[in-house]
Parts: structure tokens; C-alpha cells; sequence
């Protein structure tokens, strides 16, 4: 199961000449010309894979079991073969104190090299003994393996925001790891869980570039998180052509309608579940019948009840009344794809058509 | 000091071996054991480390949202609090559902089991019997012949499988870089199988890592996502459209193939991996019988899987409901969610605090207020624990009881209460396993060993349950009712002004329950008992021991300092923490008058 980069390229298939071409453009893009290319090259055939240490605070573990869905690459290739899980108290044969030792041995060996990543996130109040890491309170562990890594992942919307245990009144004080730990780079893949291939995406793409992914100014990567998912959603062109579905099991909802008048906060959330969806893109939770609950927004659980419409979106024009404003964006645009746009065009428009003529007749 | 409790004589007075954080589970728990001289375990201490508080947060909110917050007490049990919550709510307003809808979560409920079941057994307890370095040593053409001896029909099987695999792990140990094998406990004296049963069982490892992940997919199919898909109160929110236009938005007969191929597939696995791994490891384990703890005694099961839609009496359930006390197995009591003498939760070993705390209280009428005091005889400081204090307060998790008894809950606890009670198939499954192990007695169903097996006929009767549910599914559609939702009582301006109610599932790691308050319509109390609650339990004001420590007494370790029995029997529980420590108060105080120090 040890390979290095290389052999894992290969066995995906990728060719000699093709992994060689691979280093030429990573010299290049680095900066550091011909010369380079040999020992790129002969870093990426032998060097030792990087140090993973996962750790869990307040959580729930779904981020580790949604990792472990990861169809490409298979969760097995990255945890064996691409990089070294040294620590992750959920799959890790060590207990007690032979587990602790590993803390040791990758950090002074590995000093500034390995990754944390972290699933959940520390509760501050009770002295931090709401979530207890060996005796002591887990956001002490955190402290002191964050020191020497190199960068820190934050799993799932817990370590990232702070999550259902962070919900009002947050009684245990859950704080997300960024304001914990300050002086780091922090890579935020939010969800509840997240995709599992966006979580493989994110590490491979480390590993491949050997650099930190583009972040928005939130701090998630730009390539998963930078649209909404209602920009991407196949039942879009019902929303724009005032579609809905308006109760549970009804014949918008046979038909697969829009969700948005029974709550889906796809306009409003950033993910990439519409493009490329769940568990080896099977569906989402849109294509399944029931709206997008905002599992990757922060604090997306004081946001009011998920079937309550949407009411804050006014870069679309919507602010006030879906049953009129989905109905004029057809009589509007027609075509409807940039119809989101027109807010003028709504705003003058709006009231001339009533949605459930249309959404009912069909 | 010692004393007597339910058959175990608790001695604290020998050498203290100390475990934290016992891994391979979900959550954060610590286990403490005294050995005497002989290093067998006369004393046990297991303590929940972490508390979420996920019940003072659904508070005020709206019931048709709790799924949502309840979900998330645990990711590995993915759905099974969501039913339980929708099943609580609907309890309390009255709302049925129709048939396809109950169909369409027994199967994703069943879906779990299965998935839960078998990530546990290759990934979180396979460790505890299987030594990773020592099928290095394995013969690949004696590992293809046990492969094929054991099941005959599965195709991975042969030498040059089994070689390459061996080469693989070769390079993988030489490299140095363990990953999660190390430190592991390899060649322990425990380990107890041939070099070539560790190299199937390693084989087997990595295939059910990329099997499970296809298990799940039921879930993305009818739920949208795994982990953590979505539900409805009064009944499923996907659509069935199986011949009209937009069917494409809806399940539809792809969706439906999908689902029964997957189907298909599961039993298969179950078939010819899982249940032959059992046999194959059991054989080897069959004498190292220690573990059982209050399995033989006191064990409880709420009963699952309602046959036709709304009926959750026992007749209809296709697992047993009962209670078994006092190892009496002739005698199985009825149990009544309802009923404030009969499931009672007591916290005076537990970190919260309660005005009397000799009493037990009813989870309508609980209290939790969190309470971080350590005992008088604690070893290190508030926040550097060294030893803990049993005599005191030492666990996030409370001590439930039913009629004042500690009971076990989970697989083994159902397998039992199914055996005594006549279950059909429980009984024949169960007696076809010993037999195949060459004729063990039914008195080892109650170890270790029998817990874990207990768990693998579950996940196989799941397979086909899963099946029988797809059936029913598609013959109701064939008979012309496409309908998942009753949306009668949807709009809270339909529901009484108070009302309460409860709902329960048999999750995987065993009873569940789910208490509710509503008025007004929003959640004015919310409380759950979960299944590591029963199994973790601290002590309680009698000095009954939990499960979990009544399991370890008795049990020899091979080497002091290296926990590996301690694991195993622990891991045989399945432990979940994060489900466990949230009980909190329906009347309860507000737990922002948490001190920030």
C-alpha cells in the first residue's frame, strides 16, 4: 500500500511521459525553470507522504464518515497511499497513552510539515472540560498541535463555524477553530458534513500544487465554495419559470418542481451539491425532494425554521413575495436565465401574475 | 475498597491502569481499571468526555425542524435520531403517514444498521482481533484456500490476490509511515488467529471500505445526502412520480433499480464476507469468553421496524420489545415509554446536578443542569486529570435505569430478547451461528464475542428486511398509491396548544428514545436517551455499575500496558459518544447560567 506520488499517479493510469510533463509545468509555475524539473521529479517519486493528524473536538464525526465515502479518489488510496493518517482517534488502532506518543513523534519529527486537520471544535466554557482530550481540555491539545503545523484544515461546519452545538445559546461556549488559532493558515470546507469528494479535492489538490487552494474572504476555496447552490440547480429554470412546489407530495413535487416555497435556502447557500452532488453523484438534497437547509452557512441554524421561505435575498429581487415574483420573472425575461438581474424590471413588474395560475395549471 | 453489586465483586484497591481517549469510537471516552495481582480486572470506570448540550438548543424552536438538530448528535448513526424525532413529533400531534412513507424509512432505517454494522466491524473492532503485521507472515496460497473454505462463492480469492495485497502491505510497513496501524498492539499475546486469517481479514478491511460507501447510497437516493440525509415530519419529503411526466424529479423507476441493485448487493456482502468472517475469527475466539457483563442479566429492547404504517405496538414490530431482569430469561416485562416509574435517569455520578439525587427522574420530568465537580479522591487537577474518583461525579454521561436496574441495550440486548421470546428468526440464526462454530453453547452469547456476533446477524436479518421493505414499496405503488407525505397537520395552526409525546427506534448501537414537549408550536421540553447512555452509564446511588464496566470485570489482560482486551470489549458496545452526553432538561434551568470562568 506505501506509494509514493508517483506510483499512485501511474496506477491512476497517468503515464510516464505525462507525470514528467506534470513536473515541467509545476517547475514552470513555480518559477524555477529547466534545471528544476529533475528534482521535482525526483521528489515526487520518493518523498514521504505528508503527516495528516486529525483531531475531533465537539463534533459528530459525519465529516470522518463522509470522508470515508470519497468515490475519486477512494478514501483507502488517500489514507494509505497519499498521505499518512498518523493520528485520528476514530480510526487509529492506538489507544491511551500509545496514542499520545504519536503526537510526539510527528511533531518533532515532521516540525512545521504535517497537516492538522480538525473535525468539531473546542468548547471554551467549564475551563474547556465540556470536551476532555486525554485528562485534559481538548483546546489545549489544539493549541499545542497547531503550533508547529504547517497549515490546518477545518472539517465540516463545526470546526469552520461552529455548528449545531454552537446553536443558541451555545452552552458550552463551541468556538470555531479560527478564533482559537490565529497565527496559521486555515483552510474552512464548511457542510454538515461536507461532500467527501470535496474533502479528497482539497487535500489532492495540496498535495498536487503543493500549495494552499484559492480561499474567498471567508476562508473556503474558492472552487467548491463560490457559488450558491441555486446557481447551479437543475430545478432552477422552475423557479425562474414560477414552478413551485407549494405542500409535501403534491403534483409540483411529483414533478419535480422548485423548492424554494417550502424553504430551500439554495439561493443562499454556498456549495457545490447541485454540481457535483452527493455520495458519487447519486443526488442532492434538492434532486431527493426536500430544500437545501444551509448545512455549509454559518450559523445556519439560527436562521429561522428550514421551511420558512427565504426572504433575504435581495441581489435577486426577491424580497419580498415568491408567489409573485417567480411568475414575473417568466413574464419578464421568457428565457429567464439572467432574469435575477432585472430587479428594476421586477420591481415594475411585480403583481401582474399570479404564480399558482401557472404553477397549478400544469 | 470492595463491594458486592449484580453478581460482581468491585474491588478498587489494585494497580490503576488509566485509557483516555479510548479510540476506534465515536466521541471521547476514558476508561480507568484496577488489576490485581494476576492483572485481571476487578474494578472498572468508564466516563463520557464530552457534553454538547443539543437539548437546551431545540428549546423554542420549531418541532418540524428537530430532526435537523437531533441528526446531528451523531454522524456514524446517521437518520436514526431524525426518525426517532419525527416519530416523537407525530407522536405528540397525532400526524400519521402513509404507507410508502413508513416503508421508505424502515428501509433507510435498516440501511443504517446495515452500513453502521459492518463500518464498525472491519473498521472500528476488526483491530481488536486482527494483527495487521503478523499476515505479513501469511501463505497467500493457504489464505486463498481459507478464503474459499470459508466462502466458497466469493470471487476475491485467489493466491495472486492475496500476494499482491501481501506486497502492498510489505511496502507499506517498510516505509515507517504506520498511518493508523501505528502503535497498534501487534503481537500482543492476545491475538489469537493464524498469519493467513489476519491477511483475509486485512483484505477484507479495504473491502469493505470501498463497499460502504455504495451501501449508503439508499440514503442519498430518498434522502438526498449521507451522512445526515433529510426527513419529514409526516412522512418522507421525496416524491414518487413512477409514470407521469417530470417522474425524472421524483423516484422514478431508475431511482428505483438503483435502490435495488444496492439492494441486491448488500446481502451478498453480507453473505459472503461478513457473516463467514464471524465464523472464521469466532473459531479462534470461542474460548476467550469474557465480556459479557449485564448481557446475561438485564438487558432492553424497545422494539423496531413497524410492519404496517402507525402501529408501534409489539405485535407489529418486526424486533422484539421487552425487558429481561435478574438473568431471568423466562420473563420478559413489557416496557411503556409512558410510564415515570419505568425508565428514570439518575445523575448522582454523573457531572450534572439534580435538587434530590438519590431519586431518579422520568425524562418528561427531568432535570440537567450541568455540574463539573470532581471527587474527593481525584488524582490531578480540575483540568489535568490523572485518576478519577468513581466515588464522586467522573462522566458527562447520566445513569438510566429501568425499574431501578442498569441494563445493557444494543444488538445483543435485541438477540436476546428475541431469543427467550421465540423470535423465529432471531432464534434460528442465532442457532445456526453456534452451530457452525462448531457446537458452542448458547451460554457464549453472552461475551464479547457474542455482542459482536449478535451485531453481524443483525446486519445479515437487515439485508433482507431492507429487501422486504423495497418489495412492499413497489407492490403499494403497483397497487396505486404513490403518496409519501400526510400534510393534514402540517400548519401548526392545526395543532393543540400543549401536547407531549415520545418516539423510539432501535438504533444500531441499540434503545432509543426521544421525549417532547410542545406548546404553543414551538419545543417547550426535549429530552433523548440514547443507547450509550444505557452502556456508558456511571454508577448510580445503589453502586450499580453500567454496562460497559460491568463488561470488563473479571477479564485478564495480557499485558498491563497495553489496553487490547480493554478495547476489545469496549469496542464490542460500539460506543457513541456524542449521542450519549446530551440529556438535557425538558423543565431545566437554562444553561446559560453556565459559569465562564
Amino acid at each position: 500500500m506505501i506509494e509514493t506520488f508517483y506510483d499512485v499517479l501511474r496506477r491512476q493510469g497517468i503515464t510516464r511521459r505525462s507525470f514528467l510533463k506534470f513536473c515541467s509545468l509545476t517547475a514552470t509555475s513555480l518559477g524555477l525553470g529547466s534545471a528544476a524539473v529533475p528534482k521535482i521529479v525526483n521528489a515526487m517519486e520518493s518523498k514521504p507522504r505528508t503527516p495528516v493528524l486529525w483531531l475531533h473536538g465537539l463534533e459528530c464525526t459525519c465529516c470522518s464518515e463522509s470522508f470515508i465515502r470519497s468515490a475519486h479518489p477512494l478514501s483507502k488510496d488517500v489514507v494509505l497511499s497519499m498521505i499518512s493518517l498518523d493520528y485520528d482517534d476514530t480510526l487509529m488502532a492506538a489507544a491511551g497513552h500509545q496514542a499520545e506518543a504519536i503526537f510526539d513523534e510527528i511533531v518533532n519529527k515532521y516540525r512545521g510539515q504535517y497537516i492538522l486537520a480538525v473535525e468539531g471544535n473546542p468548547p471554551l466554557n467549564e475551563d474547556g472540560m465540556f470536551c476532555i482530550h486525554a485528562g485534559r481540555p481538548f483546546v489545549e491539545k489544539l493549541r499545542e498541535v497547531a503550533k508547529d503545523a504547517k497549515a490546518i484544515i477545518s472539517w465540516g461546519s463545526c470546526a469552520s463555524w461552529g455548528c449545531v452545538q454552537a446553536a443558541k445559546p451555545n452552552p458550552t461556549r463551541a468556538t470555531p477553530v479560527h478564533k482559537v488559532i490565529t497565527d496559521k493558515p486555515i483552510i474552512k470546507v464548511p457542510g454538515c458534513p461536507p461532500i467527501a469528494e470535496v474533502m479528497t479535492g482539497v487535500i489532492t489538490y495540496m498535495l498536487t500544487f503543493d500549495r494552499l487552494p484559492e480561499l474567498d474572504r471567508q476562508g473556503r476555496p474558492k472552487m467548491f465554495y463560490g457559488q450558491r447552490i441555486h446557481d447551479k440547480c437543475y430545478r432552477r429554470p422552475h423557479f425562474d419559470a414560477g414552478q413551485f412546489v407549494e405542500q409535501w407530495d403534491d403534483e409540483g413535487a411529483r414533478k419535480g418542481y422548485c423548492l424554494y416555497k417550502v424553504g430551500c435556502k439554495g439561493p443562499t447557500t454556498y456549495n457545490a451539491c447541485s454540481t457535483t452532488r452527493w455520495n458519487e453523484g447519486v443526488s442532492f438534497p434538492i434532486a431527493s425532494g426536500h430544500g437545501c437547509i444551509g448545512c455549509s452557512e454559518d450559523g445556519f441554524w439560527d436562521k429561522g425554521s428550514f421551511y420558512d421561505r427565504v426572504t433575504d435575498i435581495k441581489q435577486f429581487g426577491i424580497e419580498s413575495n415568491a408567489d409573485k415574483v417567480g411568475g414575473t420573472v417568466a413574464a419578464v425575461a421568457g428565457a429567464a436565465v439572467a432574469a435575477h438581474a432585472a430587479v428594476s424590471a421586477l420591481t415594475r413588474a411585480r403583481g401582474k401574475q399570479d404564480v399558482k395560475d401557472q404553477a397549478g395549471g400544469n | 475498597m470492595a463491594y458486592e453489586t449484580q453478581g460482581f465483586n468491585v474491588d478498587n484497591s489494585g494497580k490503576r491502569v488509566v485509557v483516555d481517549p479510548v479510540c476506534r469510537i465515536e466521541g471521547h471516552m476514558r476508561v480507568e481499571v484496577n488489576l490485581d495481582s494476576n492483572n485481571v480486572i476487578r474494578n472498572a470506570v468508564s466516563t463520557g468526555t464530552m457534553w454538547r448540550g443539543i437539548e437546551v438548543i431545540l428549546k423554542g424552536r420549531d418541532p418540524r425542524d428537530a430532526w435537523a438538530f437531533a441528526e446531528r448528535l451523531c454522524g456514524v448513526c446517521t437518520g436514526t435520531h431524525a426518525l426517532t424525532s419525527i416519530r416523537a413529533v407525530e407522536n405528540a400531534l397525532g400526524i400519521t403517514i402513509p404507507e410508502n412513507a413508513n416503508s421508505i424509512r424502515n428501509i433507510m432505517q435498516l440501511n443504517l444498521e446495515i452500513h453502521d454494522h459492518l463500518v464498525h466491524f472491519y473498521h472500528l473492532h476488526a483491530l481488536d482481533w486482527v494483527d495487521v503485521i503478523s499476515a505479513l507472515k501469511a501463505d497467500p496460497k493457504a489464505t486463498s484456500a481459507l478464503q474459499q473454505s470459508v466462502s466458497p462463492s466469493w470471487p476475491l480469492s485467489s493466491p495472486g490476490y492475496f500476494r499482491d495485497l501481501q506486497n502492498r502491505l510489505k511496502k507499506f510497513v517498510e516505509s515507517g509511515q504506520l498511518g493508523p496501524f501505528m502503535n497498534g498492539y501487534w503481537g500482543n499475546p492476545a491475538y489469537l488467529l493464524p498469519p493467513e486469517a489476519n491477511l483475509m481479514a486485512v483484505a477484507h478491511y479495504l473491502e469493505a471500505l470501498d463497499f460502504q460507501k455504495e451501501i449508503v447510497k439508499i440514503h442519498t437516493i430518498f434522502g438526498g445526502k449521507n451522512p445526515h440525509p433529510n426527513w419529514l415530519v409526516g412522512g418522507v419529503p421525496c416524491a414518487i412520480n413512477l409514470h407521469d411526466t417530470g417522474a425524472v424529479g421524483a423516484i422514478n423507476m431508475e431511482r428505483l433499480n438503483m435502490a435495488e441493485k444496492i439492494i441486491n448487493d448488500t446481502i451478498t456482502f453480507m453473505d459472503q464476507v461478513y457473516i463467514p468472517d464471524i465464523v472464521a475469527i469466532g473459531s479462534f475466539y470461542k474460548g476467550w469468553l469474557y465480556g459479557g457483563g449485564l448481557s446475561g442479566s438485564s438487558v432492553l429492547a424497545y422494539g423496531d421496524f413497524p410492519d404496517k404504517a402507525n402501529d408501534y405496538s409489539p405485535s407489529n414490530l418486526m424486533l422484539p420489545r421487552g425487558a429481561i431482569i435478574n438473568g431471568n430469561l423466562n420473563e420478559i416485562h413489557p416496557v411503556d415509554h409512558a410510564d415515570p416509574e419505568q425508565i428514570q435517569e439518575f445523575v448522582d455520578h454523573a457531572w450534572y446536578k439534580y435538587p434530590d439525587e438519590t431519586k431518579g427522574l422520568h425524562p418528561w420530568d427531568g432535570i440537567t443542569e450541568p455540574n463539573y465537580v470532581l471527587g474527593p479522591n481525584t488524582k490531578g487537577t480540575r483540568t489535568n486529570i490523572q485518576e478519577l474518583d468513581e466515588s464522586g461525579k467522573y462522566s458527562w454521561i447520566k445513569a438510566p435505569r429501568w425499574r431501578g436496574n442498569a441494563m445493557e441495550v444494543g444488538p445483543l440486548a435485541r438477540w436476546v430478547v428475541g431469543y427467550a421470546g421465540g423470535h423465529a428468526e432471531i432464534k434460528g440464526s442465532t442457532d445456526k451461528l453456534l452451530k457452525d462454530l462448531g457446537g458452542v453453547p448458547l451460554q457464549a452469547i453472552f461475551s464479547t464475542l457474542g455482542r459482536t456476533a449478535a451485531r453481524a446477524l443483525e446486519g445479515q436479518w437487515s439485508g433482507y428486511k431492507q429487501k422486504y421493505f423495497f418489495d412492499k414499496l413497489v407492490a403499494n405503488c403497483k397497487a396505486g398509491d404513490q403518496s409519501t407525505a400526510n400534510v393534514e397537520k402540517w400548519d401548526p395552526k392545526t395543532w393543540p396548544k400543549e401536547a407531549k409525546g415520545y418516539g423510539f427506534t432501535e438504533a444500531p448501537r441499540g434503545a432509543l428514545g426521544h421525549w417532547i414537549r410542545v406548546r404553543d408550536g414551538k419545543i417547550e421540553n426535549y429530552q433523548m436517551v440514547v443507547p450509550t447512555t444505557w452502556n456508558g452509564s456511571p454508577r448510580d446511588p445503589k453502586g450499580q455499575i453500567g454496562a460497559f464496566e460491568a463488561s470488563l470485570m473479571n477479564t485478564p489482560v495480557a499485558k498491563a500496558d497495553e489496553p487490547l482486551e480493554i478495547l476489545r470489549t469496549i469496542h464490542s458496545f460500539d460506543p457513541c459518544l456524542a449521542c450519549s452526553t446530551h440529556v438535557m432538561s425538558p423543565e431545566g434551568k437554562e444553561l446559560t447560567s453556565v459559569k465562564v470562568r
